[in-house]
């Protein structure tokens, strides 16, 4: 299905042409099919659900959970096999590695593990939440899958046209998901995201055909090479072009000023999904952003270095003061703080890539990824305890976490070590060597400024992280204890599990850091 | 010997995950509970201090400059992060004196431990209390800076639980300040380190002390040590970046004050002389004036804080005057450190622990008398003539004199001979520093000595003198057993270093020379 969307270049376009090529043979692409196994996975597990949905009768509908987290976990297992070894690559056209659409190396593979991780946890959240709120199972699995597919595909495209069409097969799923919550907010939360977003992929269009016409070319590799002789008059065309297709990323990642839609959105998306987007989303653009960046506008480094540095130190900064403004009593304070919160932290994400900009290699990409994937786990683990309190109180504002060490001693511990983690303080060791990484990757590149600024920001980020972990621990009444659901309890001993962990042996995740991601 | 280093660390770390268990594991009811979770804090702080005394014992004395009982291993090879412990001659007392108060403080707690509305229970003050005991232990022993850097970290959680839950007054308000300030310098700090690593290719602070800022360029040194010095100053905390501590003390329950003062603050100073002066010797060089300058103002600024607050009618709180004598006294320790000189640092390092004894004695005392009176307020405690201790719990006020003294810095206590040496330091300073700035800096913390002794004089006389007769707020309990027992042995080692100094000198020496001179 992607090998069709290749552009063949100007010479393929006449007829004749085509069939006068010397080795027709040539022509036919080999599938890798092991390459492209973990997205095409979730991608089929997606079909298999929608039919059996079709298919099954209504008793037979619980098991569609189960299936889709079984597709993922397959999907999961499917990366496995891709880790030894040189890249591999598939959807070729002649001409070596940098006219491939496809290659799963190692930063594809990184990106694959926290998108589908995350969809996995994200999923593993949804069981009871479909159950309960009696969502129709059918289209919420296969709308979750779909995005899945999408997010997993994304890191591996190496073509413009494969990254759009990833990234819309992440978001268009994503708006129907978020619509899910029928009580009116959820409909305006998903219309804000659906509008804000097709405006953001619109003018990424016009700016991917800009950068077509100036470079004739829809390859990362091939742009690369044609940004350095582009025709003078083209000059500034190929400039838009890429400023234009940095836009949809950004808004994607919700970088300010895209970041709007952020806070709605997810207080009016179920809990999993709000999740969901909030790393599978986050962690989609990101991957584009950094493929965009670092394989296709190369030399323009210094411009986008120094635009993603001032941009990651405006999202930090109003991500970080918008979470100190929230209130105790709002209601959905829990989800809008982990909203802004979010936001904040896309700006420290954004910091190796500006740094990757500045250091003229792709090497600091490896903080991003790994602070991802910290980012990922614990992220998560959060919206997972504020599913378990949303249970018994559904306007899950801040208050609503006082005391909750004595109601449900595990749940409370648990978000205490994840709002460690996201604030970078021991004992969420991992949380704060996710961080040095990315202080590293800054100081290396000699962006000092940014690297102050950050720190300023960690302190400020503090202050609130910290506001809600003392309020777990505020000596409440021991309200009547609703059991939480053995789903959701699995779900959070495992993250939880996993971030102690990681904790102890950072070394698990950093490995990231130090090898070459490409 | 090196498995006792990493028994040191283990050991409390276990005993803090065991406070996660099962409340059922430590009795059938609360009441039971809670009683055998500060038992089992004493048992397992006692085990700790006796891991201290053995490690003290098996020290190689004859060579103290030399790192013993190293453990080297691979942690985070991505980032070259190696779990690196040693200690030597200027690590081992400080570790001894973080066992030992923290020993003494979970005995004391057992017995008298704040409780009421608003303080939860037992079980976790346990395991806050073990886990910052792995933070302080961890960052004297540990020798590679981002250990060290997470080490600095670990302490800050339980700190700001044991202020914002277990404190008194504007007690979240001070906690916030504590974590937000003290955070926000070592986050500093961190960039500090980061670009130490990155210029020197390693984080490792035995073989960065070796090569003695070979390879690092006096610009980077200059940055590095500014940012790793503003990270330790707030720590410190010297002038002007102190204002978080007084709030902090005033509010924090008597162990995190005694902690505070006793094990957090020498945190600071020591990273002062294990990383800024052998890592970027240049850049210690170039910044000791100002760092010098910053100690002067803050042992007279310290003082004459303390001499408003010791004055009737100003409504001092005893606990706020206490923590601003600590401002003042380590301007002394930062003065010695500033004059880059063996003398100077030796006596820094002696004031350090002095002050860990006589400060944490102190603020046991006056928690004391917090607890017994229901308020720290001078002027309330004091009345109109004096609050009399002498007559009422002679014991009792006995012990608050002597503190008193050793503090002022009496010859023959603990007190004096770190503030002799840190100004016989500052009199001679190392070359290339400017002798008249230093002599000018040593005159004023000649005259930060005098205050010192006006303001403690005065408080003795407010607090321990008067008319017995007079009516008092509540009348003081004597010295109990419990108080006795855990105090003695602050008063004690007090004496002991006062009156056999060498005892400290002959360990700080050899391995102060060798960091001077690097390699």
């Amino acid at each position: 299905m992607i090998s069709t969307l290749h552009p063949l270049g100007p010479s393929a376009v006449n007829p004749t042409s085509l069939l006068a090529v010397a080795h027709p043979g040539a022509l036919i692409q080999s599938i890798d099919w092991v390459a492209i196994a973990p997205p095409l996975i979730a991608a089929v597990a997606a079909l298999l659900v929608l039919l059996a949905d079709l298919l099954l009768p209504e008793s037979g509908k619980r098991l569609l959970g189960p299936l889709s987290i079984g597709g993922l976990a397959l999907a999961l297992l499917a990366l496995l096999p891709l880790t030894g070894g040189a890249p591999r690559a598939t959807f070729c056209l002649p001409g070596g590695l940098g006219s491939c659409s496809y290659v799963a190396d190692h930063f594809a593979l990184v990106f694959q593990l926290l998108a589908l991780g995350g969809a996995l946890i994200a999923a593993l959240l949804s069981l009871h939440a479909v159950d309960e709120d009696r969502l129709p199972a059918g289209e919420y699995w296969f709308l979750l899958l779909s995005s899945a597919a999408g997010a997993a595909l994304l890191p591996a495209a190496r073509d413009l046209a494969t990254l759009v069409i990833a990234l819309e097969v992440v978001s268009l799923p994503s708006f129907a998901l978020v619509a899910f919550k029928r009580d009116g907010r959820g409909g305006e939360a998903a219309l804000k995201f659906f509008l804000s977003s097709v405006t953001a992929t619109a003018v990424m269009l016009l700016g991917v055909s800009f950068v077509y016409a100036a470079t004739g070319s829809l390859h990362l590799a091939a742009i690369n090479e044609g940004l350095g002789h582009v025709p003078g008059r083209l000059g500034p065309l190929a400039e838009v072009g890429a400023a234009l297709t940095l836009v949809g990323f950004a808004f994607k990642v919700a970088a300010v000023p895209f970041h709007f839609w952020v806070p709605d959105t997810y207080a009016g998306a179920p809990l999993p999904v709000a999740g969901y987007l909030s790393v599978v989303g986050k962690a989609a653009g990101f991957a584009g952003l950094a493929l965009v960046t670092n394989l296709a506008f190369r030399p323009y480094g210094h411009t986008w270095g120094l635009l993603l540095a001032v941009v990651a130190a405006v999202t930090m900064t109003t991500g970080n003061v918008a979470a100190l403004r929230q209130r105790s009593d709002s209601a959905q304070g829990a989800v809008r703080l982990l909203a802004w919160s979010s936001v904040a932290q896309a700006g420290y994400l954004l910091v190796p890539l500006a740094a990757a900009g500045y250091a003229g290699t792709a090497h600091p990409l490896g903080a991003t990824a790994a602070y991802a994937l910290i980012y990922g786990l614990v992220n998560l683990g959060a919206f997972g305890v504020a599913a378990v309190v949303a249970r018994t109180s559904p306007a899950n504002r801040l208050d609503d976490y006082r005391g909750l060490f004595a109601r449900n001693r595990w749940a409370a511990l648990a978000l205490a070590f994840f709002l460690l983690c996201l604030a970078g303080l021991p004992p969420g060791v991992v949380g704060l060597f996710g961080k040095v990484v990315v202080f590293q990757a800054a100081v290396n590149a000699g962006l000092g400024w940014l690297a102050v600024l950050m720190a300023v920001n960690v302190v400020i980020a503090l202050y609130y992280y910290l506001f809600w972990l003392a309020k777990l621990f505020v000596p409440g009444t021991e309200a009547a204890t609703s059991r939480v659901p053995r789903p959701l309890a699995a779900t959070l001993g495992l993250t939880a599990a996993a971030a102690v962990v990681l904790s102890a042996a950072p070394q698990l995740v950093l490995q990231v850091v130090s090898g070459s991601l490409f | 010997m090196n498995a006792l280093l990493i028994a040191l660390l283990v050991l409390p770390l276990l005993g803090a995950a065991v406070t996660l268990a099962p409340a059922g594991l430590f009795g059938p009811d609360a009441e039971t509970q809670d009683r055998r979770a500060l038992r089992f804090n004493a048992v397992v702080t006692g085990l700790v201090l006796a891991l201290a005394v053995a490690l003290t014992a098996v020290f190689d004395h004859v060579h103290p400059s030399r790192m013993q009982g190293t453990v080297n291993l691979p942690w985070i090879p991505a980032l070259g992060v190696r779990f690196h412990l040693g200690v030597d001659g200027i690590s081992l007392p400080l570790v001894v004196l973080t066992a030992l108060l923290t020993f003494l403080c979970a005995l004391y707690s057992t017995k008298r431990l704040p409780s009421g509305e608003g303080t939860p229970s037992a079980r976790v003050f346990t395991g806050l209390f073990l886990l910052l005991e792995v933070g302080m232990l961890g960052t004297f022993l540990v020798l590679d800076l981002l250990l060290f850097f997470v080490a600095f970290e670990i302490v800050l959680i339980p700190m700001f639980f044991l202020i914002a839950r277990w404190g008194s007054g504007a007690r979240t308000a001070s906690a916030n300040r504590f974590i937000l300030y003290t955070l926000l310098g070592s986050a500093v700090m961190l960039l500090g380190f980061l670009l130490i690593g990155l210029k020197a290719g390693t984080f490792d602070m035995t073989a960065l002390a070796a090569a003695h800022g070979h390879g690092l360029s006096h610009s980077t040194q200059v940055l590095a040590a500014l940012a790793i010095g503003l990270g330790l100053l707030v720590k410190a905390p010297a002038w002007p970046l102190h204002s978080w501590l007084p709030d902090a003390h005033t509010s924090a329950p008597t162990v995190g004050s005694v902690l505070l003062a006793g094990v957090l603050l020498k945190m600071g100073t020591y990273g002062l002389v294990r990383v800024l002066l052998p890592v970027v010797p240049q850049g210690a060089h170039t910044l000791a004036p100002y760092l010098g300058a910053l100690a002067a103002v803050g042992i007279v600024y310290g003082s004459l804080a303390c001499l408003a607050l010791a004055r009737p009618g100003r409504k001092g709180d005893l606990k706020r005057l206490i923590a601003f004598s600590s401002v003042g006294h380590m301007g002394f320790v930062l003065l010695g450190i500033a004059s880059l000189t063996p003398v100077g640092v030796n006596g820094a390092l002696f004031a350090n622990i002095a002050h860990g004894l006589i400060t944490g004695l102190l603020f046991f005392i006056v928690g004391a008398l917090k607890d017994r009176y229901g308020t720290a307020d001078l002027d309330t405690l004091a009345g109109a003539t004096g609050a009399a201790l002498y007559g009422r719990a002679p014991r009792l006020g006995a012990l608050l004199a002597f503190a008193a003294v050793a503090s002022l810095g009496l010859p023959g206590l603990a007190g004096f001979w770190g503030e002799v040496l840190a100004m016989f330091g500052a009199f001679d300073p190392a070359a290339g520093l400017s002798r008249r700035a230093f002599v000018t800096f040593m005159v004023l913390a000649g005259l930060g000595t005098l205050l010192t002794a006006a303001y403690l004089l005065t408080m003795v006389r407010r607090v321990c003198m008067g008319d017995p007769a007079q009516p008092a707020v509540a009348e003081p309990a004597e010295l109990r057993p419990y108080e006795a027992v855990s105090w003695t042995p602050l008063a004690a080692l007090t004496l002991a270093a006062g009156l056999w100094p060498a005892l400290l000198l002959g360990l700080f020496d050899p391995a102060v020379k060798q960091l001077l001179a690097g390699g």
